[in-house]
């Protein structure tokens, strides 16, 4: 049950393996690839992360924002495959869900391109480090 | 007072313009008002009952007078010529049109002011001492740390859907004038035995329907870990706060349930992780931050006031506080006047302000929590002038503190959550005491009213508070007493079954009767509730 992915920000290939639930991902040692509800504990996920190629989040509604936790906390324990967000993902949350190293979407309702992309251009600067690599503006301050 | 540099300036254009091409989607009819709903309300823009409603930011209650003659002109413009101060030190108009938003927002950016996270369930504007920078008492201004703070949760893009609201008030004085204990995070900058600053952390308080005084969960964390130990403690109220039930959200639940120990163990676990993060801003930040606090060029002057008219005598002794200065005082400038709606100010009424800050306060201002104004840095020998003026347009009401100094929340006539109204009351209230006379004789006595169980009002930490609810369908209200927001943090407690509108306003006429036939020497109303309790005001009331 992928639901369709509409922005990718990777170059690497899109894994094939089917996401399994969060249980089955930790009882089954070669799953490479899951999918966190919101209640799930991302860092029970840290001793696979080294086989892991994807791990989806879902948002069941864009007002649950664990999800956005989940994805820092894989990105600071050094996961580096896709973080894909799914379900009620809307073009206004996607420049936060970047910042918190989400790299492809799967909205359950598909957003414009050009929405999406002001959005994502929207902002010139950040005041936060986040796990994207932008210096935030307090050290840009004092280069 | 901070200033932007371009950084901060770019960023709030930025929000403008996404603001005004959200609503321009709205107006074209491409997003639903369901679609726009939390839009809207990341820019502080509610719907209520007649009209929109919006909330500006500021940031811990400081203003210049630029800015007030521009919250001045937004009134005139966009609104009905009248703006109204709120419990969390901000402003809000409640006659705005959408179409007119974006541009009352760029109006904003030109002043360096925005409504930014003024509303939703994100990190809203730190507030703190009303007094920083002025008081005598304090260790150091709070507000450099205030400020620290509210750049770091500006768009924050981890905790933009929290679980519910989030306020953070930061003091740094033993004297609390900001209800710290009373937010979800409290901070404190102290001074530990080795003479260093540092923050106390409290965490979990709040009021709504489920009133809770913050715990400290630590007693020190160094001025360079401040910002790393804030996402630990919103980190685990993210991931942990409860989503199941809108009432039980907030982050003092989860502190509750959890027990203080565990949430701080499991904060200090994320603390631990989030060091090795480095997201702790350069300290020089926080140093560049200082230098826009620092003090103004104080003059020397008289350090007394004549005090041959008893009625300016009278204001200068309610209305005015202890400065750092001994020549100097902050003056409050009180918007309760008899009959008025507590926390309103016209335009007029702005400017004025305004230009009195320019003229007698180093162009400052303060919003204070209690929904007044104060003049931080007034020069003794300038009371007498400032009072003159401030007389003249009706602002002079000698009433700080007082029974008169009412806070009351929006309620029936605005908000569309309210059981019944509080602003007829709070005015009819003001009314009796002026008439009675007894408002100097009662002293400090903190009157709050909140129209329904969320307790915008605060009714909780009044030393008496009034509580509307719908009995019926016709408005009722309870009576608290002996709450109190400030160091010595207290809730009230419910005298009994609740009264109609006539019915509270004779009750708290007999619970202060019962006050003066009771108190011993230089006990306020609070200090004598405590000592006697609450069975002498129940006989009085239900008898
Ligand atoms: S306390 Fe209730 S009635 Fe008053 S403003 Fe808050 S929600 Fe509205």
């Amino acid at each position: 049950m992928t639901d369709a992915v509409q922005f990718r920000f990777r170059d690497d290939e899109m894994t094939t393996s089917p996401a399994v639930t969060f249980e089955a991902c930790c009882e089954q040692s070669n799953a490479t690839a899951v999918r966190l509800e919101p209640g799930d504990d991302a860092r029970a996920l840290l001793p696979f992360l080294d086989r892991l190629e994807l791990v989806e989040v879902n948002f069941p509604a864009y007002t649950d924002g664990r999800g956005y936790s989940a994805a820092r906390i894989l990105r600071e324990e050094g996961y580096t495959g896709e973080l894909r967000a799914v379900g009620d993902v809307l073009v206004d949350q996607i420049a936060y869900m970047r910042r918190c190293g989400f790299d492809a979407f799967a909205p359950a309702t598909p957003m414009d391109e050009g929405d999406v992309d002001a959005a994502l251009n929207r902002f010139p600067q950040v005041y936060q480090k986040m796990v994207d690599g932008r210096r935030p503006i307090p050290d840009l301050r004092h280069e | 007072m901070y200033l932007y540099d371009s950084y901060d300036q770019a960023m709030v254009d930025a929000r403008v313009e996404e603001f005004r091409d959200q609503a321009q989607r709205r107006l074209e009819g491409r997003i639903t008002e369901e679609q726009f709903r939390p839009l809207r309300l990341m820019n502080g823009l509610y719907l209520q009952l007649h009209a929109y409603m919006l909330r500006v930011a500021i940031p811990y209650g400081t203003l210049n007078s630029t800015q007030m003659h521009m919250l001045a002109d937004i009134a005139d413009k966009y609104d009905r010529g009248y703006g109204h101060f709120t419990t969390r030190q901000n402003i809000q108009y409640n006659w705005i049109k959408l179409e007119e938003t974006a541009d009352l927002l760029a109006d904003l950016a030109s002043v360096e002011m925005h409504a930014i996270q003024t509303s939703g369930n994100c990190i809203r504007n730190i507030s703190s001492d009303h007094f920083a920078g002025a008081a005598a008492d304090e260790l150091v201004d709070p507000r450099p740390y205030a400020e620290l703070l509210r750049q770091w949760s500006s768009f924050h893009p981890e905790f933009s859907y929290l679980p519910r609201k989030f306020k953070i008030a930061v003091i740094a004085a033993e004297t609390d004038r900001a209800a710290m204990k009373l937010h979800d995070i409290g901070i404190q900058i102290i001074k530990n035995d080795a003479g260093e600053l540092g923050a106390a952390f409290y965490v979990g308080g709040g009021m709504g329907r489920t009133p809770m005084i913050a715990p400290m969960i630590r007693e020190f964390v160094p001025l360079d870990q401040l910002i790393t130990y804030a996402e630990a403690c919103l980190r685990v109220y993210n991931r942990y706060g409860r989503r199941d039930n809108k009432y039980k959200a907030r982050i003092k639940i989860l502190v509750h349930e959890l027990g203080k120990e565990e949430y701080t163990a499991q904060v200090e676990e994320e603390f631990k992780h989030m060091l090795e993060q480095g997201v702790e801003p350069p300290f020089a930040e926080l140093e560049r931050l200082r230098t826009f606090f620092e003090d103004p060029a104080f003059a020397d002057g008289a350090k007394t006031v004549d005090r041959s008219d008893p009625d300016f005598a009278l204001w200068v002794d309610r209305n005015t506080h202890r400065h750092k200065r001994d020549n100097y005082v902050s003056a409050v400038i009180s918007l309760k006047p008899v009959g008025g709606i507590p926390g309103d100010a016209s335009a007029e009424q702005m400017h004025l302000m305004a230009d009195l800050a320019k003229e007698f306060s180093f162009d400052e201002l303060r919003v204070m929590h209690t929904q007044n104004i104060v003049l931080p840095h007034v020069r003794i020998a300038d009371l007498h002038a400032l009072w003159t003026r401030l007389e003249a347009a009706g602002l002079g009401a000698p009433n700080l503190d007082t029974i008169e100094d009412i806070i009351a929340c929006p309620g029936l006539d605005y908000c569309s959550l309210a059981n019944a109204r509080s602003i007829p009351l709070a005015q009819r209230i003001s009314e009796r005491f002026a008439e009675n006379g007894r408002t100097e004789e009662l002293g400090e006595l903190k009157l709050k009213i909140s129209g329904c169980i969320n307790a915008c009002g605060h009714h909780h930490a009044g030393h008496i508070g009034i509580l509307g609810v719908d009995k019926k369908g016709t408005e009722n209200y309870q009576l608290l007493l002996g709450g109190s927001e400030a160091q010595d943090t207290s809730l009230g407690k419910i005298t009994g079954r609740g009264f109609d509108e006539n019915g509270v306003i004779d009750a708290i006429e007999t619970v202060t009767d019962i006050y003066l036939e009771k108190r011993e020497d230089g006990e306020r109303f609070l200090d004598t509730y405590r000592r006697i309790g609450m069975d002498p005001f129940k006989e009085a009331l239900y008898d």
